[in-house]
């Protein structure tokens, strides 16, 4: 196999062990956003394991990249690579959303590895843009990534960050959008129509690419193109299918914010394990 | 307990300044003493003088254009690499448009941000409600962790900052728009958590904030000529407040009255009577803004029509001595 090729291979379990966690902890908490943490695993997994410097050992370290999960509620997705990153014991699993646990509903920083708080949708990628600012200031080469929702471009602040990011040439930021086309109450075409997303980054300054969001060769591809550009931030608009990965919770809405029941939560698991890579 | 008794006087001739016109020199100063200084200003930076810092210091001025939520947001950020960002900005829109960013993003992750609202109260005049700050301090006092710093005249406003440096976390520091009597009480330690009784007294006690503070040494001046001793209490730091200095104020008087250029909701008198209720003691009266928009006019026309004047602290004062001395009857 190529070198690229066992690069991919080693993804894609890294990515089946994320949706294992995902359904764990979300049917054994009873609670979470299973649907839209599967749609991110591929991009998280990507970041974590192939593009990301950080050291578990030392969370805090300020050289570190950043990585802010915009779209908070994706938070068993996050969870899921700081488990297989060790920053966080598998054991944390069952005191998700416990109030004696270290994983909260939405991102917040008593989880290490976790960078910023999120979950008022809108707020991450502002503080991903003054994180990026503050490392140039700084005279750091730490890169800052963020994951912002397509349901979660509806929010003013996405747009006034945009504009900041882009004036501000923060060419060590980069955003993958997680256009999965379903939010709460039905699909974004629907809700509020976002289309043609692509252009309007491109408006706002910032250089832009359109790709599948479950390919790890077309993540790991924009990510490489995007290391070449310098003066503006980055963003990859990355198509993908909420639930992914679990057949009957592909692109269904039931599982939003809904976790599968005990028996969904065991057929869920044996179609990971079945399915190959 | 820090004491500032019979420093001023009411009746000689007193100087004026504005909040931000010493805010914009603290910068400068403090930028000098603290490296890691940063401003974020979301375009503001002419009312609020924060334009000072960004000429002395271009490169630790970070502009967001006219987005108070995003400026929250970058600030958080930059205080995840050690700066410590000042925003200062309209306290209506500190406390307003950008509070869910001050609570998700600054208070959540306890990150060593100060808001600056500059234009505090109705004292904002001719640009009316939209401008007026009338319920930032109950807003950000009731947000986990935040410090709550006030100003009684511009003398106090590098103290005031000085003290919200000094602290790790997030504070909201609030000035007035306008230019105040300078009191002339900033060598006096600046200290979070700590009153300042500037005037003593024995009958009751007028506790103020702001620039409320001079009508509270104003109104003690006119109950002097009645014969009521009132002791007035700076209390510039609300949170956490000097809940030991209200606390005697209510137990070696026959009262507290709350004065403050704010809603009657969520600020001073909340504090107040949140503090003695725990010790149930009583009674206290109010002035403030009566659960009203005031309107666009002079600063002294709005103060009149919300009541805010030395004249109804006199009237509340004595409604409340008036009450105690039936009560014992």
């Amino acid at each position: 196999m190529s070198e690229s090729g066992t690069k991919v291979l080693k993804l894609k379990q890294r990515a089946r062990a994320i949706r294992k966690y995902i359904i764990t902890m979300t049917t054994e908490s009873g609670s979470g956003h299973p649907g839209p943490a599967l749609s991110l695993v591929e991009i998280i997994a990507a970041l974590y394991f192939a593009e990301m410097r950080y050291d578990p050992a030392q969370p805090d370290k300020i050289d570190r990249d950043r990585f802010v999960l915009s779209k908070g509620h994706g938070v068993p997705a996050l969870y899921g690579a700081l488990i297989a990153a060790g920053f966080v014991s598998p054991q944390e699993m069952k005191r998700f959303r416990h109030a004696d646990g270290l994983l909260a509903g939405h991102p917040c920083l008593k989880t290490p590895g976790v960078d910023a708080c999120s979950g008022s949708l809108g707020t991450g990628l502002s503080i991903a843009c003054g994180m990026a600012k503050g490392a140039k200031m700084r005279g750091s080469s730490a890169r800052v990534f963020a994951v912002v929702g397509d349901g979660e471009s509806d929010e003013g602040q996405i747009w006034e960050a945009a504009l900041f990011a882009a004036h501000q040439r923060l060419d060590n930021l980069l955003v993958f959008t997680d256009r999965n086309k379903l939010q709460y109450s039905g699909s974004t075409s629907d809700v509020l129509r976002l289309e043609p997303l692509a252009d309007k980054w491109r408006a706002f300054g910032w250089a832009v690419w359109e790709i599948d969001g479950h390919d790890f060769a077309d993540i790991l591809g924009s990510l490489q193109e995007a290391r070449e550009v310098y003066g503006k931030p980055k963003m990859i608009i990355a198509h993908t299918v909420k639930g992914k990965g679990i057949s009957f919770m592909e692109g269904s809405q039931k599982y939003h914010g809904k976790p599968a029941s005990p028996e969904e939560g065991q057929r869920a698991l044996l179609e990971l394990e079945e399915k190959p890579l | 307990m820090e004491t500032a008794a019979a420093a001023v006087s009411t009746q000689s001739k007193v100087q004026f300044r504005a909040h931000r016109d010493a805010l914009g020199d603290a910068l400068v100063s403090l930028g000098a003493e603290y490296p890691n200084l940063v401003v974020v200003d979301p375009d503001v930076r002419v009312s609020t003088r924060s334009e000072a810092f960004f000429d002395a210091y271009p490169d630790r001025y970070v502009c967001t254009g006219i987005a108070e939520q995003n400026a929250m947001g970058v600030a958080t950020g930059l205080a995840s690499w050690g700066y410590t960002p000042v925003v200062p900005l309209y306290a209506v829109f500190a406390a307003g448009k950008a509070a869910d960013q001050v609570l998700n993003s600054i208070a959540y992750s306890r990150s060593n941000v100060k808001i600056v609202g500059t234009h505090g109260g109705v004292n904002v005049g001719a640009d009316g409600p939209s401008h007026q700050a009338i319920v930032d301090l109950g807003v950000m006092r009731s947000i986990p962790g935040m410090v709550v710093l006030t100003v009684a005249d511009a003398s106090e406003v590098e103290p005031a900052l000085r003290a919200a440096l000094s602290h790790e976390g997030p504070v909201y520091l609030r000035l007035e728009r306008a230019a105040t009597p300078v009191l002339g009480w900033g060598d006096i330690p600046f200290a979070i958590g700590n009153g300042l009784i500037v005037r003593d007294g024995s009958d009751l006690a007028i506790v103020a904030i702001g620039s409320m503070v001079f009508e509270g040494l104003r109104a003690a001046d006119e109950l002097q000529r009645q014969g009521i001793s009132a002791r007035v209490i700076n209390m510039r730091s609300l949170k956490p407040m000097d809940s030991a200095m209200v606390e005697r104020a209510a137990e070696e008087t026959a009262g507290v009255i709350t004065v403050e250029d704010h809603n009657e909701y969520g600020g001073l008198r909340s504090a107040v009577a949140e503090a003695l209720a725990a010790i149930g003691a009583g009674p206290m009266r109010w002035v403030a803004v009566e659960d009203r928009f005031a309107e666009s006019g002079t600063c002294s026309e709005l103060r009149e029509m919300c009541g805010l004047t030395a004249a109804r602290i006199v009237e509340r004062a004595l409604d409340l001595v008036n009450a105690r001395s039936h009560a014992y009857e």
